[in-house]
């Protein structure tokens, strides 16, 4: 990709209308999408929104790439759940609604005391520190049976204290609400960051840590605060999910959780403030729907993440942000025949792929089943060389038209770059 | 006496284990800046791939082939995909390993199952290397084997037999050969001096009409071959599955203070004296309430899950040139 | 508008007594069993202009590196407008009045030449870690930016990516961060390598113009741009300096000649 994609701002057209828009869609959402698991995935989404957002602070805006986040927002969850259930046995008065606030405490709390030697190093030290220390309290979340509530994990009952106004955050929809206003008000402070002198400082340690030295700035004061801020965030992430879910376990602090973190923020675009909500839903989209649509989620995600790393680095903020230039210089109209057709190609090889997978799958897991198995709506016998061979056919042919379609796509993309210099040099000089 | 003895070794025969996937790590991070976070996988690969072909033509054939094989695919990895993203920066190269595990660790479960498989050792490598034998009377001796009759009660009392299982003699003394050849090949070599060189100047070295992207791969090949010879003989030593992988998967950036992570684990593990009884032994007296602490009441043992990671998060902290080698500014 | 500096240059009574702006006492380097810098005593005065000419290898940007803080000298005191700045950290060093420049352009690639530039006054107007103001009402901040951006003549391009910008930009966005922060001691590391003849002109009188009223040290090898920019030259060879003077005096000094600039007497350039 060429270099000039850096050169795209997002046109500030009327900056009101798009937090506007992302309220009334925080508002809306529940409307238009009615049922239960619904409504169960949406709170799930404004949490990972906020963890995702706190999580690209640090990978995004710091260049800090770290492997335990999930440290955070679980601790923070602890920390919210043990309020939680001080406020149901009386003492502790406080609103159901601020307990989120107890974890975003927790979560400063904990960045601040294991954040301190955990920025003392950066690049690929501060990488494994972070790993180690998730692990660390991952192992210690079996030991101190009395905070972590060993196997079990602690639980607790979100409908406790007075009500206020009649909302008791009994019904799933009170908690989605309480969770879609945090969400909205997280948002607009991570973004109001970005435009601080401290969140601008911390782009410039991301770009060039030494030059920051010699401007008068301490890099590790820089990023330590920058890991005390996303932690607080963190913390209240958690403290919503211990509201949504009641219960909170070993895994909220888990290895799995931190690399989910980073997999999907990273997916979503770590170089656009935007990304990591993009990543946030994908996140919760995956592990609900995905997981249950086909057993072999994990290893489409770990594929979908190896080929982003490599072809779009940016995630998919950028490819969005690509096109919407593309756009803005009005050239979008000749590509969308390519794209169509890339699409339909590539949905077609990843359905052979997916009847490979889904028959060995079948054969792994679910042989007391019997050998066929349903797969896009065709009936498919694991045991038989018809559909192991016509899969394959197909998969090979998709694959061949696609990378030929592809040379052409990115023949007519070069050329609209080329002519979108021209046009952006042209504009220069009137 | 002869507990501390076994105890020992076999603390050092699993820091060794880690201390050989570890190095093939670090390998790859100093010659390539990049942090293998799939370094872990092709250890499993490695033992999967053993155990599969060990059925197929025996241990000792499989012992050099499935190195071999992990070797390759590291280095078709490297190729396929890493290369691509040299240019992005470390982050990403190290995001593409990620990415790595995830899909081995689920390509693994498909191939062999999700449960534990039984990687057998060679029938000479079972059994005892050798054995403690502590007779009542004539004290501590050895024997090499099994003792078999020496074990049974004489008339002087019970004679205690301590075995030293012969599978984990073998991962030390597969261990330190390889480390030995290792420093050999790097120290001693053209090879090995030419990929010192493109450790730092890979321009110059590239200048110099060598072929520095095909040597990053057979780098990448050569750590992750290691990897896969620590996971054959892990996985017939230890456990073959799934998780194995996960478990050793931060320790291996431990390098020397893997011997140190073998050793505690080991000893930790028997230890069972309270934080209590430490305080106690510091001269506190503790009042009743606080004795009921749950913190207090914890024992080393219990404890000693944690300690390998605690002990690499404080060297990471502290020393990470030590662990990291010299890359890491 | 010129640049005003934010800094004291040091406290109204040292003033009158001429402490010099940089002073090195004495002054060792080693790395491992090289000595690199092997006894340099210097005294810089108040708005001097000074080059630092040498061969390749001479330990020139050591020096830089050692006065602004990115290495501590093995041996030797530093000395900055009284204050001893030997072992300090660069930001240290730099919010007591030093900046430098890199050789190799050391800016932040991914920010605007506005950013890049606002980044560098942030800390001297007092800005520190603050997370609840924003950028856009620090009037100060961005008063001083546009300044900057006009002085260095970059405020065409006020938007535009600094991994976009053409070299001689970047070169003149490095000087512009190195003299954001109102240093009244600066530190230029061959700011003009790379140029061709008229950039590297055009640069001379950029650099002559910011660094008014300011110490300017600069390391050079264009023998025009030396003998134009400097009060005094000093020559260093080895890791010593053999020879601290006016132009003249440098050019007629026959240890010079013979190491440096050839006995010929003087043709530009090394």
């Amino acid at each position: 990709m060429s270099r000039a994609v850096y050169a795209f701002e997002p046109y500030n057209v009327g900056r009101w209308i798009i937090w506007s828009l992302f309220a009334m869609v925080l508002l809306a959402a529940p409307w238009v999408f009615k049922s239960n698991l619904a409504h169960s995935m949406l709170s799930q989404m404004g949490i990972a929104m906020i963890a995702c957002l706190a999580y690209n602070l640090l990978l995004g805006q710091g260049g800090m790439l770290s492997f335990g986040h999930a440290v955070y927002t679980g601790l923070g969850g602890y920390l919210a759940m043990h309020a939680l259930n001080a406020v149901s046995a009386g003492s502790l008065s406080l609103p159901v609604s601020l307990i989120p606030l107890v974890g975003g405490a927790g979560g400063l709390f904990f960045a601040c005391l294991l954040g301190y030697v955990t920025t003392r190093k950066s690049g690929t030290t501060f990488a494994m520190i972070t790993l180690g220390m998730a692990e660390l309290v991952s192992a210690m979340s079996l030991m101190f049976s009395e905070f972590f509530g060993g196997e079990a994990g602690v639980s607790g009952n979100r409908v406790a204290g007075t009500p206020f106004m009649g909302i008791n955050f009994g019904p799933q929809i009170q908690v989605y609400y309480l969770i879609a206003l945090y969400t909205f008000v997280c948002v607009a402070l991570l973004f109001a960051f970005t435009r601080t002198p401290l969140g601008r400082i911390l782009n410039a340690v991301r770009d060039n840590p030494e030059r920051v030295e010699f401007i008068g700035y301490n890099t590790q004061h820089v990023r330590y605060f920058a890991f005390m801020i996303a932690g607080f965030f963190s913390g209240i992430a958690g403290g919503l999910g211990a509201l949504n879910f009641e219960i909170v376990t070993a895994e909220v602090v888990g290895a799995a959780r931190s690399g989910a973190y980073l997999l999907f923020t990273f997916l979503g675009g770590a170089t656009f403030f935007f990304g990591p909500i993009i990543g946030a839903i994908l996140m919760i989209l995956a592990s609900v729907l995905l997981s249950e649509l086909t057993k072999a989620w994990l290893l489409y995600l770990g594929l979908v993440f190896l080929f982003m790393v490599m072809y779009a680095p940016g995630g998919m903020a950028s490819l969005i942000m690509m096109n919407l230039r593309v756009a803005s210089f009005g050239h979008l109209r000749r590509l969308w025949v390519a794209y169509v057709g890339l699409g339909v190609l590539a949905v077609i090889a990843l359905l052979s792929a997916g009847a490979w997978i889904e028959m060995v799958y079948h054969l792994q897991l679910n042989s007391a089943l019997g050998p066929t198995l349903k797969f896009a709506g065709m009936t498919l016998d694991a045991l038989s060389v018809r559909s192991w061979f016509g899969a394959g056919f197909v998969l090979v042919t998709a694959l061949g038209l696609f990378e030929l379609a592809r040379r052409q796509y990115r023949r007519d993309w070069d050329e609209i770059q080329v002519q979108i210099e021209q046009e952006i040099k042209r504009r220069e000089a009137l | 006496m002869e507990f501390v003895i076994i105890s020992t070794l076999n603390g050092l025969s699993y820091g060794l284990l880690l201390f050989m996937l570890s190095s093939g790590l670090t390998l790859i991070f100093s010659m390539m800046g990049v942090l293998n976070f799939a370094h872990a996988s092709f250890y499993m690969l490695g033992a999967y791939g053993g155990y599969t072909l060990s059925g197929l033509i025996g241990f000792w054939p499989a012992l050099v082939l499935a190195p071999l094989i992990t070797g390759a695919l590291g280095a078709a990895f490297e190729r396929a995909s890493l290369r691509k993203v040299h240019v992005y920066g470390h982050v990403p190269e190290l995001l593409v390993t990620f990415g790595l595990s995830y899909i081995v660790l689920e390509l693994v479960q498909l191939i062999w199952g999700r449960v534990a498989v039984e990687f057998q050792p060679p029938a000479l490598l079972q059994g005892p290397m050798f054995t403690l034998i502590h007779h009542p009377v004539e004290g501590l001796s050895w024997v090499w084997g099994a003792a078999g009759a020496l074990c049974t009660d004489s008339s002087a009392g019970a004679v205690v037999c301590s075995p030293f299982p012969a599978t984990r003699g073998f991962v030390m003394l597969t261990a330190l050969a390889m480390m030995g050849s290792l420093w050999w090949v790097l120290a001693r070599t053209r090879t090995g001096l030419i990929i010192q060189a493109a450790l730092t100047h890979p321009e110059m070295v590239e200048a110099l009409g060598h072929n520095v992207p095909r040597i990053f791969m057979l780098v990448f090949g050569l750590g992750t071959g290691l990897a896969g010879l620590a996971g054959v003989i892990g996985g017939s030593t230890f456990v073959t599955e799934p998780a194995m992988a996960a478990t050793v998967g931060s320790l291996a950036g431990a390098f020397l203070a893997s011997l140190l992570i073998g050793l505690i684990q080991t000893y930790a593990v028997a230890v069972d004296a309270s934080v209590l009884d430490l305080l106690e032994a510091l001269g506190m007296t503790l009042s009743a309430a606080a004795r009921e602490n749950s913190i207090i009441k914890l024992t080393v043992s219990q404890v000693a899950p944690i300690l390998p990671y605690l002990l690499l998060v404080l060297i990471l902290i502290f020393r990470p040139k030590g662990l990291l080698g010299t890359r890491e500014g | 508008m010129s640049i005003a500096s934010t800094r004291q240059a040091t406290d109204p009574l040292a003033a009158g007594l001429s402490t010099p702006a940089l002073e090195l006492k004495g002054v060792r380097k080693q790395f491992g069993k090289t000595e690199i810098i092997r006894g340099v005593d210097l005294q810089v005065q108040q708005g001097e202009r000074v080059a630092i000419i040498g061969p390749n290898g001479a330990g020139k940007s050591t020096l830089f590196n050692l006065i602004s803080g990115r290495f501590a000298p093995s041996q030797g005191e530093i000395w900055l407008q009284g204050h001893r700045i030997d072992g300090k950290t660069p930001y240290q060093v730099n919010r007591l009045g030093l900046s430098r420049s890199f050789q190799i352009t050391n800016i932040f690639p991914k920010l605007s030449v506005f950013e890049n530039l606002r980044c560098a006054v942030l800390w001297s107007l007092g800005y520190r870690y603050t997370f609840w103001k924003f950028l856009a009402d620090l009037d100060d901040a961005n008063d001083r930016t546009e300044a900057l951006l006009e002085s260095i003549r970059l405020d065409k391009r006020r938007d535009v990516l600094a991994v976009n910008l053409t070299y001689a930009e970047q070169r003149a966005l490095e000087i512009g961060i190195t003299i954001a922060g109102g240093s009244t001691v600066i530190l230029l590391d061959e700011p003009t390598a790379g140029m061709s003849r008229s950039e590297t002109s055009r640069f001379v009188s950029l650099i002559r113009e910011v660094t008014q009223n300011k110490t300017l040290l600069t390391v050079e090898h264009d023998m025009g741009v030396v003998f134009g920019l400097a009060d005094r030259i000093a020559v260093v060879v080895y890791g010593e300096v053999i020879a601290f003077d006016t132009p003249e005096a440098v050019r007629a000094n026959p240890k010079v000649q013979e190491a440096y600039l050839g006995t010929s007497g003087g043709e530009g350039g090394h």
